[in-house]
Parts: structure tokens; C-alpha cells; sequence
């Protein structure tokens, strides 16, 4: 079973770097690492394939300056080879944009069983891509699927819902969104890192897709970030002092805040 | 100068995240209970390619350089327990390097390759109770009956030693004296006649068991001989400076974030009116903390380099070691002293790191024993 996982590189969460007050978007010209979202994604994956006992997962990702960091993670965790869609053309993409060089990118990669995505990245948060992708390679979307199987031509999915999970299938191919934390993503072991060293990253322009540059970037963008704001300080939390009735005062805010 | 590649940040993400999870949030309990499950966790570290970085493929290692056993020792260092970073490194660079280098192929299948794996707990067994700096002093005695050594006596201070599957042992096989006439033999501990006499308690590395052993008519075949017969004691000197040069990775990684920390609590810390860290005292004592650490680290380098370069590294190994060590316990102490009250209880870090990296200036060879080695290397001796 072949598997194809977008996976996004991302500034580190834990420095993050800054905004750019011209673009309203996040400077990218760092060091880029795999978006920990995406690790589950490539677990499963890689999982998937495991338990096919044959085929390979494929990573597709679109980053601006031929970037790998965050690639080469992930053929270290086992996945086989890469496509990297690099182009100065889709600086400022948004979602749709974003969605149909990953939905060409994907077609690139070879015949897929199964593409799957994260519900969202944790950098730019649409949370849109996995379905436009859907919807520009006519294929059936499921989301939030906290596990994954295919049997035959069916994927059969447990999608996460508030009181528990939802049974869900499509014919396959389709396109699966995986939610954060549903599985341990494995560390990249030795020997993995080793061979990530020599496994093969295809990288592609904008014109090698055969998209037009207007269609993405700035130039195809139908969305536009009008302003930023600095998040507000999270204000300080109550502290409850146990006398033995502790737990009364905890109970009584979380019934005014009609949790309980 | 080392080279760094994206595999080694690659590969220093991997052992921290392996820290950070399969190690720290036990290692509580662990110091509690004294010892830790080395099988469990060896075998998920062997699963991972962690415990025989730069062995030969051909029993299951990675073959790399030397740098990625730096990198290794150097987050292992900044575990939450050093007793535990300890005993995998007596699995990594003290109890099976002799074995890879000298090891019949019979040797290295039946005993390196489940080390590698993390299949098989490995002790090195050199100190007694009367010999620890002066490893020619040493009494446990092999003697040979047929196609048996037959083993009696007992070593000290043997880390993992209450869960080993395999001791390197190093005995007195002839009568000669000193130097001469020792062996490296590989004793399972299923043999009859061995038995762990004592679980040590320990001032720190308490995450770590440490043991002392007995040895009574203990038979094993001759031909779990490392190496040459005779040669023991050479080979082991040897097997040294693989111990002295990952000790000195570890502290130079565990000295990195004991510093790291002081600094982020002394910014937190008021008194007097400012932070802590406003006192120009504890900024500078601190920034000499910082200088020496660039120096070790450097130092380390080199070494890693000349080993690379498969060089004989023995004066460097015996500075790295020395220095690194010293360095950790100046640097434990500041912790405690910086951190006042909170410094000296166990609710935070320092106590444990204050009694942990004590150690390093005794185990692996003492810093005196390390500056006799420097003493007559350099011709500083007094006859
Ligand atoms: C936690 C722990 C784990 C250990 N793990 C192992 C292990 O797995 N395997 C193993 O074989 N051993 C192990 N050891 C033993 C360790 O290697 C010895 O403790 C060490 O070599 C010192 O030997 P000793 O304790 O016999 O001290 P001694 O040899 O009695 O020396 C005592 C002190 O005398 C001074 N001294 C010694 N020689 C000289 C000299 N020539 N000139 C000047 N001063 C000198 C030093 O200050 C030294 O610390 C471990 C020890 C500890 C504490």
C-alpha cells in the first residue's frame, strides 16, 4: 500500500522567530523542522504500510528555500522518498493556494492509496487544506480520524467527535485528516537517520507542477490578512487556598463558569 | 575541527526526546527504588541504534564516528539522573569496548551483538575492595582447569551489577605480578558460584544499582578470554579511555544545563529589590563556569577528532576526563549555594545533581589518578 503524507516545515514552536509587519505573516527565512502535527500523520503512515506489509509512504510538502529540514525527519522515521515544491512564486499562498500545489504534488508523487494530512498546521491554523485538496482531486475526505485502516478498496476510519468517535469509510482513495496525539510518533532511529542521508527528495517549481504562478502566491491569493495583533496576556489564574473546604470553593467556580 | 551534520542535530533530537521521555519522568522513582529497569529500557534504546554507535555493523552496531557517541554522551548527561546516564554508559563505553575491539567472533555474536541490542545488561567488574586506583593491586584470581578458568574473589563497586547478564571481568590468570598476567574474561552471571553479595547505598547515582560481587569456584570456558591471555590489563587500560572520554561527554552536557537552569532561576529569584542575577557576583562566577565549558567542550572535540581519525587519544581522554569532572562538581556546587534553601532540599534539582556529579572526580579513575597519568606523561615525576 503506497501512502502520501503532506507534511509542512515550520519556524521551531519553541523559537518561533518573528512576524513580518509588511507580509502579516510568519518570517520563514529560518531553519525549519517537521510540524510536530504532522509526526502522527507520518506514524500512522508508516504504520499502514507496516501492517500492509508492502508499499511505501511518500512525503509532499511545499517550503520556501529548497528547505529539508523537516523532510529529512521524516525519512528518518521511515518514510521512503519526498516530494519538495519549492518556488520564491508562492510566498504569500493561502489555503486554496496552498491546496492546489499539494493536490499537483500529490499526483507527482505516484499512485496513493491513502493521502493523509494533519487537521491543521500549527503554525498557520486554516485547517482548511486537507479538504480543498479533497475537493481539487475529486476524492472522498474524512477528518479528525483518530485511527485509520484499509481493508480491500475501503478505508475505514474512527473519527474523533466530542462524546467519543464516529465509524466512517470511503472508497479509497481518499483523503484523511489525522487529529494530534492519536498515536506515538517513533524517533528517528540511527539507522534511520543514516538512510534518511540518501533518500531521494524530488524537488519541483511552481511551472514543473504545469500550475500558472498567478494561480498561488501573493498573485493567486483570494485571501488577505488585513491585521496583526500581539495575542493578550493571559491574565493571572485565582488561587484557591485548601483550609479543608478547598475543594467546595473549586466545585462552586467551576458551577459559576457552568462547566459543572 | 569536528564537523556537524544535519544527521547529528538529527541524531541529538532523537537521544533528547528519548531523555525526555523514557527516562526524566521516571527517574523519580528510580532514585527512589535505588536502581532502575535497565532491560526495559536497553532494549528500547538498542531498538533505536543508541547502544553501540560506533561498533562494526557486523554485530548489530552502527558504524559511525566518534562524534555521534559525543552527542550520545553529552544529552545522556543532561538526563535527570545521572545514576541511570551512568550505567548506559557502562553498556556503551566501559563493559563491552574491549570486547569489540579484542572478542573472538564467537565472543562478539554470543555477547556483543544482545549487548548492542539491548538484549543482554553488561557490567565491568575491575575494582575490589582493595584495589580500585591501582588496578595492578587487584586479587580475584582465574585459574585454569582443562578448558575452564576457574574464578575466586570478589570486585566492588560494580554499577548494574544486581541486574547484569555478563560481567567483564578482569582477573589475575598467572602469577606474575603488577602489570602482567591479568585476563579480560567474560563471566555470565548464571554461572554457579556467583552471587551478588551487597547492593551498595550510595551518597548519589542512586538511579544506578551498584554491587559488590562474589566469585566462588565460578567456572567459565577459556575461551570467554578477551583477547590475549595475559594482556588484561593492557586491554583494559585501553577500554579506559573510552569510560574517561564518555564521562566527560556526559559532564559536559550536564554542566551545559545545571548552568542553563542557575541562570533561569537566579533571573526569577528576587532579593534585594532585583533578580539574583543583577549581582554582578553570580554573573561572573557563572560566566567562568561558561568559559571553562567552552574549553571542555573544545577539548572534547579534539579528542573526538584524533578518534576519528582512529589516533591514540590517551592524554587527551585523561585531561577531558579530569577537567570535565571538576568542572560538574564546581558547577553542582554553585547550583546549591545559587539556589540557597531550594538548593539543598530535593524538591528541586541541584541536590541531587550537588550529589551525582561527585562522582565523576572518583569513578572512572580519580582526578589523582588522572594527574599521575599527566604527571609522567609530561615528565613531572621526582626520581
Ligand atoms: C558509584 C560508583 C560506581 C562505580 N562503578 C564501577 C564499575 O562499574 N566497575 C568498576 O570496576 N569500578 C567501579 N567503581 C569503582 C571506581 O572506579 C573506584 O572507586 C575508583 O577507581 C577509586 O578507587 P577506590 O574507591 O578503591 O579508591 P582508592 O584507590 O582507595 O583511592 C582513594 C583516594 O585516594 C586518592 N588516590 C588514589 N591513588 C592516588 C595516587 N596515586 N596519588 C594520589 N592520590 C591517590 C584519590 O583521591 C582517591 O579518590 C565505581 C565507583 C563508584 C563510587
Amino acid at each position: 500500500m503506497n501512502v502520501v503524507v503532506c507534511v509542512k516545515q515550520i519556524p521551531d514552536p519553541a523559537d518561533p522567530g518573528a512576524l513580518d509587519p509588511n507580509t502579516k505573516t510568519l518570517k520563514r527565512d529560518v531553519k525549519l523542522i517537521l510540524d510536530e502535527s504532522d509526526s502522527y500523520g507520518v506514524e500512522m503512515a508508516l504504520q499502514l504500510v507496516d501492517t500492509a506489509g508492502g508499499g511505501e509512504v511518500t512525503l509532499v510538502s511545499m517550503a520556501p528555500n529548497s528547505e529539508v529540514g523537516g523532510l529529512r525527519t521524516a525519512l528518518a522515521m521511515g518514510a521512503a522518498k519526498a516530494v519538495l515544491v519549492s518556488d520564491e512564486a508562492l510566498a504569500g499562498s493561502d489555503a486554496l493556494g496552498t491546496s492546489k500545489v499539494l493536490a499537483k504534488a500529490i499526483e507527482r508523487a505516484g499512485e496513493a492509496d491513502l493521502i493523509i494530512t494533519a487537521t491543521e498546521s500549527s503554525d498557520g491554523y486554516t485547517g482548511t487544506v486537507p479538504e480543498q485538496i479533497a475537493e481539487l482531486m475529486g476524492l472522498p475526505s474524512i477528518t479528525f480520524a483518530k485511527s485509520i485502516a484499509v481493508e480491500g478498496g475501503t478505508v475505514k476510519v474512527q473519527r474523533q467527535t466530542e462524546a467519543g468517535y464516529d465509524d466512517v469509510e470511503a472508497p479509497t482513495p481518499a483523503v484523511v485528516s489525522v487529529t494530534a496525539g492519536v498515536v506515538e510518533p517513533r524517533y528517528p532511529s540511527f539507522k534511520g537517520i543514516m538512510a534518511a542521508k540518501s533518500k531521494p527528495v524530488d524537488e519541483v517549481t511552481v511551472a514543473d507542477l504545469g500550475i500558472d504562478a498567478s494561480q498561488v502566491g501573493w498573485a493567486g491569493a483570494g485571501q488577505e490578512i488585513l491585521e496583526i495583533a500581539a495575542a493578550e496576556e493571559r491574565e493571572a489564574g485565582t488561587i484557591v487556598e485548601d483550609d479543608g473546604e478547598g475543594f467546595q470553593k473549586i466545585v462552586d467556580y467551576l458551577a459559576e463558569l457552568k462547566v459543572i | 575541527m569536528l564537523e556537524f551534520t544535519e544527521g547529528h542535530e538529527m541524531f541529538r533530537n532523537t537521544v533528547r526526546e528519548f531523555v525526555g521521555k523514557e527516562i526524566d519522568p521516571h527517574a523519580d522513582a528510580w532514585e527512589e527504588s535505588g536502581s532502575f529497569p535497565a532491560r526495559e529500557l536497553f532494549s528500547k534504546m538498542g531498538q533505536l541504534g543508541l547502544l553501540g554507535l560506533t561498533y562494526d555493523e557486523r554485530w548489530g552496531g552502527g558504524g559511525s564516528d566518534t562524534t555521534y557517541k559525543m552527542i550520545l554522551g553529552e544529552e545522556l548527561g543532561r538526563c535527570a539522573s545521572l545514576g541511570v546516564a551512568m550505567a548506559i554508559s557502562v553498556q556503551t563505553d566501559m563493559a563491552t569496548p574491549a570486547l569489540h575491539r579484542y572478542g573472538s567472533d564467537e565472543l562478539r555474536e554470543k555477547y556483543l551483538r544482545p549487548a548492542i541490542a539491548g538484549e543482554m545488561v553488561t557490567s565491568i567488574a575491575v575494582s575490589e575492595p582493595d584495589a580500585g586506583s591501582d588496578v595492578a593491586g587487584i586479587r580475584t584470581r582465574a585459574v585454569q582447569d582443562g578448558d575452564e578458568w576457574v574464578i575466586n574473589g570478589t570486585k566492588m563497586w560494580i554499577t548494574s551489577g544486581t541486574q547484569s547478564d555478563w560481567l567483564c571481568l578482569l582477573a589475575r590468570t598467572s602469577d606474575e605480578g603488577g602489570y602482567r598476567g591479568m585476563s579480560q574474561i567474560i563471566v555470565p552471571t548464571d554461572t554457579p558460584g556467583f552471587s551478588v553479595s551487597r547492593k551498595l547505598d550510595k551518597l548519589g547515582m542512586r538511579g544506578s544499582d551498584t554491587a559488590e560481587l562474589s566469585f566462588d569456584d565460578c567456572r567459565v570456558p577459556v575461551s570467554n578470554t578477551i583477547g590475549e591471555p595475559g594482556r588484561g590489563f593492557q586491554q583494559q587500560m585501553a577500554q579506559f579511555q573510552d569510560e574517561r572520554m564518555i564521562a566527560a561527554y556526559q559532564m559536559v552536557g550536564a554542566t551545559e544545563l545545571a548552568l542553563q537552569r542557575t541562570v533561569e532561576y537566579l533571573k526569577e529569584r528576587v532579593a534585594f529589590g532585583s533578580p539574583l542575577l543583577a549581582n554582578q557576583h553570580l554573573q561572573y562566577s557563572l560566566a567562568e563556569v561558561a568559559a571553562e565549558l567552552d574549553l571542555n567542550r573544545h577539548h572534547n572535540w579534539v579528542t573526538v577528532a584524533k578518534a576519528n581519525r582512529g589516533e591514540d587519544f590517551t592524554r587527551e581522554a585523561t585531561v577531558a576526563k579530569l577537567c570535565a569532572a571538576r568542572l560538574g562538581r564546581r558547577m553542582a556546587d554553585l547550583a546549591v549555594q545559587y539556589h540557597g534553601g531550594m538548593g539543598y532540599v530535593e524538591e528541586l534539582w541541584p541536590a541531587r545533581f550537588f550529589r551525582d556529579a561527585r562522582l565523576w572526580s572518583i569513578g572512572g579513575g580519580a582526578d589523582e589518578v588522572m594527574l599521575r597519568t599527566l604527571a609522567r606523561m609530561n615528565g613531572i615525576i621526582g626520581d
